[in-house]
């Protein structure tokens, strides 16, 4: 047994009201640079929909994650490494930007310096690749809350031709999505140039810029295409799990903005030397549950003192143990992982959303809260259940059943309580519950206050004070140094904090009206 | 040519080059890690890099087989083996053929690629425009002596060219050996220093890059975030003054 530590998220999807929030603030924290234009780290997709990158689901064509081999031995589904190394002067499998959106701003100076003329001024669309006039094609999210334009999702077309078209009336909702950063990451294994890397303390997956040599193999690599390829330094860039937060104990910038408040972060310990062989379970459906028996009991003391032998922090362990994360995947299995049968072993994880199934009960002029009629929906409503298997265990339906029962139980038990009446205990323990389990649930589900829905245990030693590297304006030609001698990329890169500072400043002093009154405007700092 | 100039070009000027060769992607390694790569646009456009860029890649990769075989092998050694004069020359010029017109091709369809899709054009540094220069320069001149070897078959290269070559790298270069090789080799080797002399300077260095040891490693890296605890992050604090 080998302890590692995770730190995961779980998103509540009932919740999600598709606010694109979590996107805006992850977008100016991180991507509000030139060669990241068309770059969300978190983007929120409705389903059923094509998500971003169009169709990335599409294993059938994008060739993400890993596979069986004939000995059932786990294989990168783009091939293992000789093959890829053959490959390595062109990646035919990485999704070109007409996959995502050509990037766009639009000509604000026209609105500006327009003569005096009968009709407004209009600031036509440019594209940040090339500055020329362009026609918006597609977005991150063009097809928000359309959701009913079944043919482009990958995931529905494994649902059979009958039951799409009720699909589309009854059934929409938004699924936010960050890294996973999975257990087994398929991008990790990608890698020619050995940048990429899972952290050993808190198991989050980071790009070693200056070993990134852009091969670019990363992006075929992950199955949900959040690696992504800056165009202007070449390199890899992805979803970073804010660990400059997740590090001093705050949580990611997509759960701090949360207006629904749907994200939870806690500690997950695992036994790092089982995940090959859960991961290379040979039937799909089983991957939910191999994956979920690689989670550790931090209670259990066998399992602590190997924790301890393995250098992790007594405050990690107590941390794990107040896991809210843990609590909804591992106690109440309300929370499954996003396309399993990737084998990557997701850990971002999702509570499947039971509105849908309220509101068809509700829409027929039954009572949709009542346990029953829901419970009876659950076991009707075929075709959402199908929908959300495939999307989080593999298609198998039973774990979604299970998960959908427990939260129809939840709003039956809880509408009971808080009309005064008697909950009828039978609607908890018909899904393996008790009442106090019903009432933790709700506690955490509906209530749960900030320090309880992000459980981060911080990463400082204990060494003194925390040494600064250096001054951060100290190198080569200082702040707003521009490009290095081998063009835009070179150098040393500009700290990110660095070049928006002095940018903003320069937009807010220059003569000159920027392209973008908003703070990125692809073209560089102002 | 006066003797001093010969003097220079083929015994000064190797050594020259080889020592900012050198030194460059030594400096380049330290100052410009983060920019060590190719910049690739197949973002951009990605239909015709999928084909130029292995035919140009995999060409180039032949055709420097070829330039080892070629210059570092003494003639005596391969008839030794057994290889007869023609039947070398024979294997030479059809490989060389080959690959030099897959990678002369391949360079072509890249360039045009880069002219004519907006965003790769204008994604391409001065630095990159000179670099293409030289290096379509020296596949042209190396073409050219392939050509006027199959045309005349007279010149053997491994007779002058090889030897000189060789001579670099124990000391003793060899001028009188390249003089006497006609005028389309020495083009060619000069354009081929002139290239290894802007190589760390340019986006050849990605060449330096290849991932030679990915076969070998496990497929999931674990780092530790301190310092103590795994292999060092690639990034240290800078040095002060």
């Amino acid at each position: 047994m080998r302890v590692m530590p995770q730190v995961a998220m779980v998103m509540n999807l009932d919740k999600c009201i598709g606010c694109h929030t979590c996107s805006v603030t992850c977008k100016q924290t991180w991507t509000n640079r030139p060669g990241v234009e068309y770059v969300w780290f978190n983007n929120v997709e409705t389903r059923p929909g094509q998500g971003y990158p169009r169709r990335y689901e599409d294993q059938r064509r994008w060739r993400g994650g890993w596979e069986l081999d004939a000995k059932g031995r786990l294989r990168p589904k783009a091939g293992g490494r000789l093959r890829r190394m053959l490959g390595i002067f062109a990646s035919p499998l990485m999704p070109s930007i007409q996959d995502y959106y050509e990037p766009w701003t639009y000509d604000y100076e026209t609105l500006t310096t327009a003569p005096l003329s009968e009709h407004s001024p209009v600031a036509a669309p440019r594209s940040l690749l090339t500055g020329e006039p362009t026609q918006v094609r597609w977005g991150a999210n063009w097809d928000d809350s359309l959701g009913g334009d079944p043919s482009p999702d990958p995931v529905l077309a494994e649902v059979s031709d009958q039951v799409r078209l009720s699909f589309e009336q009854a059934f929409m909702f938004f699924l936010p999505r960050i890294c996973e950063h999975c257990l087994n990451p398929s991008c990790v294994a990608s890698c020619p140039s050995g940048a990429l890397y899972k952290r050993s303390e808190d198991g989050i997956v980071l790009v070693d810029q200056d070993r990134c040599r852009g091969w670019r193999m990363c992006v075929t690599g992950c199955p949900y295409k959040k690696i992504y390829f800056n165009h202007k330094t070449g390199k890899a860039e992805k979803c970073t799990f804010c660990f400059p937060r997740v590090e001093v104990g705050l949580p990611t910038v997509c759960s701090e903005t949360c207006v629904g408040r749907l994200r939870y972060l806690g500690v997950l310990l695992y036994d790092a030397d089982r995940v090959a062989a859960a991961a290379a379970a040979p039937r799909e459906h089983d991957l939910y549950r191999a994956q979920l028996s690689l989670f550790l009991d931090p209670s259990d003391p066998e399992v602590a003192a190997a924790a301890r032998e393995a250098g992790i922090p007594e405050s990690w362990l107590e941390a794990a143990r107040r896991s809210p994360v843990r609590d909804l995947i591992v106690r109440w299995r309300l929370a499954l992982p996003l396309h399993p049968e990737y084998r990557t072993m997701p850990m971002v994880w999702y509570i499947p959303p039971l509105s849908p199934v309220v509101d068809a009960v509700a829409g027929s002029g039954h009572d949709g809260e009542h346990g029953g009629n829901l419970f009876g929906a659950i076991e009707a409503l075929r075709i959402p259940v199908s929908y959300l298997a495939g999307l989080f265990t593999a298609g198998d339906p039973e774990p979604v059943r299970l998960a959908l029962r427990r939260l129809a139980a939840l709003r039956s038990h809880m509408r009971a309580v808080n009309l005064g009446e008697e909950p009828d205990p039978s609607i908890a323990a018909e899904c393996g519950l008790t009442a106090g389990d019903i009432e933790a649930m709700y506690r955490l589900l509906a209530l749960a206050r900030y320090d309880e829905r992000y459980v981060i245990p911080t990463t400082y030693e204990a060494r003194g004070p925390v040494e600064e590297a250096g001054c951060s304006l100290d190198y080569d030609g200082g702040p707003g140094m521009g490009s290095g001698a081998f063009g835009e990329a070179s150098g040393r890169p500009v700290p990110v904090s660095i070049e928006s500072f002095h940018g903003l400043r320069r937009r807010q002093t220059s003569e000159t009206i920027g392209p973008d009154p908003l703070n990125w405007d692809g073209k560089g700092a102002g | 040519m006066s003797g001093w100039a010969e003097t220079a070009l083929w015994i000064v000027t190797p050594y020259l080059t080889l020592l900012i060769f050198a030194l460059g992607l030594v400096w380049r390694f330290r100052y410009d890690r983060f920019g060590w790569t190719t910049r690739s646009s197949q973002l951009y456009e990605h239909q015709l890099l999928r084909i130029a860029s292995p035919v140009f890649h995999f060409g180039l990769l032949f055709v420097i087989v070829g330039h080892v075989v070629g210059l570092l092998i003494p003639e005596h050694w391969t008839r030794a083996m057994g290889i007869t004069e023609s039947m070398y020359h024979m294997s030479a010029l059809v490989v060389g053929a080959i690959a030099g017109t897959c990678t002369l091709a391949g360079i072509a369809l890249l360039i045009y690629r880069r002219r004519t899709t907006g965003p790769v054009f204008m994604a391409t540094t001065a630095n990159d425009k000179a670099m293409y220069v030289v290096l379509t320069a020296a596949i042209l001149a190396g073409l050219l002596t392939t050509l006027l070897t199959s045309a005349f078959g007279e010149h053997d290269y491994r007779h002058t060219v090889s030897p000189w070559f060789r001579g670099i790298f124990v000391f003793q270069p060899d001028a009188a050996a390249i003089t006497a090789a006609p005028w389309p080799y020495r083009l060619h080797t000069a354009i081929g220093m002139l290239l290894l002399a802007i190589f760390p300077f340019t986006r050849l260095v990605h060449a330096f890059a290849a991932p030679l040891t990915y076969p070998f490693r496990p497929y999931i890296v674990y780092r530790s975030r301190s310092a103590t605890g795994g292999p060092p992050l690639t990034r240290r604090a800078p040095r002060g003054w």
